[in-house]
């Protein structure tokens, strides 16, 4: 096993809030890691940090052999990493599919194929694979609908499958359980489940502390910037480092999205 | 697409079946695109014959400038409406093209309607210019975008008047032509209205395509859109560029059809509002809404400035239609037009399900437009949907 995604050290201030301070964690290739951290600890830093939305002050990203360090967040999609928000994020005034097509585009400018740039948007084979990965995580029948009739669920299930159109090699998913109701939080953790088992590997951010222990292959706890603990669920969860970190029960913790 | 409605059709063919209902939303589509197609069809069969049945000069000389402002607005829409970005210096291409065709027709002494064919050049000059102007614009977002337009806007106008080459003040004049006087606004008119026409299917063609749905994408969410591996400054810098080339072609257009360009018309910051209002009226960032916004807004411009001949007479008329546009239709005439359409026919839908059987289930009043979801996915947002059967709403939504 080797790590898929790295990051070396990497720092980063706003001002003068230091939100990394030489954070370094690694995800291993086909693993679901899941990153913890009290509230400000810098885990959607470090995100944005890994898919070019923000520059590092210092320290590295790796995908793999590569180093990805400061790429812009087009270049990161391209070389195989999906990501999703906090705050669902969708193309409201856009229909579901036309979301799906958006993220399609690039891989299918891959193939290396002259386009005529004014071809219709999304072809046969796009369509179907979207309208697969729509089914597999059930708002098929949403396909035609602006993506702002959405509930937030669905629009969580939607980011989910658009970042999948690409066929991420790693995908990050910024709370996925966060605001959304047990049943729902139930099949996201089945999905991602199922996908992982097909080859895809996973970095999870979460508060809720079940969906996290009890789907991720490794933890890694953020506090202040810093990696202080990473291992196994079980030997994470007694470790007083951890709640050290928390001062106290993860659960009073639990910040929940304005949705 | 949904917001491609193009006029609804003036007839309707065909009478209503209400008898089938599976095959009928099909059946109501293809008729509503074949409703479409036909009223196109009139429209731009209206719009070829107009000169040769409306041969007075005064009117010929309206449907020139309306063909100018149609081309014009919906270039605009073709980069602004499509990519959200508002530029109000749209007259930066339009003077340039102006100025290029009437530099170039005066150093080549073309003669007659050779100069029609430098055009394209007017084009082509507009869009380098606006390579540079994008790469620096497009690197902001909303006010600050259209505050920068604005900025060059100005910086050209003042290029005009002191450059040593575009003839300062006295600007740049055409020559005089022998053309008949009854006749002579209809090249000019077929030139403007080819330009109109090959924009709106460009248009058309760019909101289906891949290009076009990034556009729309950026206008949604840019940063989404470059997680997602569209290329967006090249996206936007590209739109931009085709939509400065089309009005620069549109300005080389004017200074002929005008025959003299001055910094302060070929460069006017009025032309910059109008084509932007006038998107806005009809319904910006749709395929028809600006179309319909110049259709409306040039005639009844230049119908105010003949009937009212005191200026402030008109510019009340006009801020007055504005205010009942803000009223009535604020977010556009086909926009807010389509949404009473699709309102009405729900209703009527509604109407004719509890008419047919009175079997309908009362318990479902809350008007979805779209089926139930297939899992069970309550909309985690709103608690108050939350299925009662499967449990207590999630733990971690607590507040």
């Amino acid at each position: 096993m080797t790590a898929l995604l790295r990051t070396a050290a990497v720092t980063k201030s706003f001002g003068g809030v230091q939100a990394l301070n030489g954070a370094t964690i690694e995800v291993e290739q086909g693993s679901i890691a899941g990153l913890i951290g009290p509230n400000g600890s810098g885990k959607t830093t470090l995100f944005n940090v890994i898919t070019g939305y923000e520059t590092v002050d210092g320290g590295e990203v790796y995908l793999g052999d590569k180093r990805i360090t400061n790429a812009a967040p087009d270049k990161v999609f391209s070389a195989g990493i999906g990501r999703t928000f906090q705050l669902t994020r969708v193309f409201s005034r856009l229909t579901v599919m036309e979301n799906m097509i958006v993220a399609a585009q690039n891989a299918e400018g891959r193939r290396g194929r002259l386009h005529n740039p004014l071809a219709r948007a999304g072809g046969p084979a796009t369509r179907r694979r979207a309208l697969e990965l729509l089914e597999f995580t059930g708002i098929a029948n949403h396909a035609g609908a602006l993506a702002e009739t959405l509930s937030y669920g669905q629009r969580k299930l939607l980011e989910l499958s658009y970042v999948l159109m690409a066929d991420p090699a790693i995908v990050l998913l910024d709370e996925p359980a966060g605001g959304v109701n047990l049943t729902l939080i139930t099949t996201i953790a089945d999905r991602i489940r199922q996908l992982n088992q097909q080859g895809t590997t996973f970095l999870i951010v979460e508060h809720n502390m079940d969906f996290v222990m009890g789907l991720c292959d490794r933890v890694t706890v953020l506090d202040y910037g810093t990696a202080v603990v990473s291992g196994p669920p079980d030997v994470v969860r007694t470790d007083p480092r951890v709640l050290d970190a928390y001062l106290g029960t993860a659960e009073d913790d639990d910040d929940v999205p304005v949705s | 697409m949904s917001q491609d409605t193009v006029q609804a059709g003036p007839a309707e063919p065909g009478p209503a079946q209400p008898g089938d209902r599976a095959a009928a939303p099909a059946r109501r589509d293809r008729r509503a695109t074949g409703a479409k197609l036909g009223g196109l069809a009139i429209l731009l069969v209206i719009a070829a014959i107009f000169p040769l049945v409306i041969t007075d000069a005064l009117y010929t000389q309206f449907a020139v400038n309306t063909m100018i402002y149609v081309g014009a607005v919906a270039a605009w829409n073709l980069f602004s409406g499509y990519s959200g970005y508002l530029s109000l210096g749209t007259a930066v291409f339009f003077g340039s093209g102006a100025y290029t065709v009437g530099l170039l027709a005066n150093h080549w002494k073309l003669p007659g309607a050779d100069i029609f064919l430098l055009l394209p050049l007017g084009g082509l000059v507009a869009a380098l210019i606006a390579v540079p102007l994008g790469l620096i614009a497009l690197r902001v977002r909303r006010h600050t975008f259209v505050v920068i337009t604005i900025a060059f806007f100005f910086i050209f106008q003042l290029l005009a008047f002191n450059l040593s080459f575009t003839g300062g003040n006295q600007g740049v004049s055409s020559p005089f032509f022998l053309w008949s006087a009854s006749t002579y606004n209809n090249p000019f008119y077929y030139v403007g209205l080819v330009i109109a026409v090959a924009t709106i299917v460009l248009s058309w063609l760019i909101r289906n395509s891949r290009f076009g749905l990034q556009l729309l994408a950026i206008r949604d969410d840019e940063d989404r859109a470059r997680g997602l591996g569209v290329r967006t400054m090249r996206v936007k810098l590209t739109a931009f560029a085709i939509s400065g080339g089309i009005v620069g072609m549109i300005g080389g257009l004017w200074w002929f059809f005008i025959g003299q360009a001055l910094p302060e018309t070929a460069f006017n910051p009025l032309f910059d509002l109008s084509v932007a209002l006038m998107a806005f009226l009809g319904g910006f960032g749709t395929l028809a809404g600006p179309v319909l916004g110049a259709l409306i807004l040039e005639p009844l411009q230049q119908w105010i400035g003949i009937t009212f001949t005191n200026g402030y007479t008109s510019d009340i008329v006009l801020g007055v239609l504005f205010l009942a546009v803000i009223l009535f239709l604020p977010r556009g005439i086909v926009p807010t037009g389509t949404e009473y359409v699709t309102r009405w026919r729900a209703a009527l839908a509604r109407r004719r399900e509890t008419a047919a059987g009175g079997s309908a289930p009362p318990g479902s009043p809350v008007p979805t437009r779209t089926a139930a979801p297939a899992i069970s996915t309550p909309a985690a947002g709103s608690p108050a949907t939350g299925s009662p059967a499967t449990g207590t709403p999630g733990t971690g939504g607590a507040r």
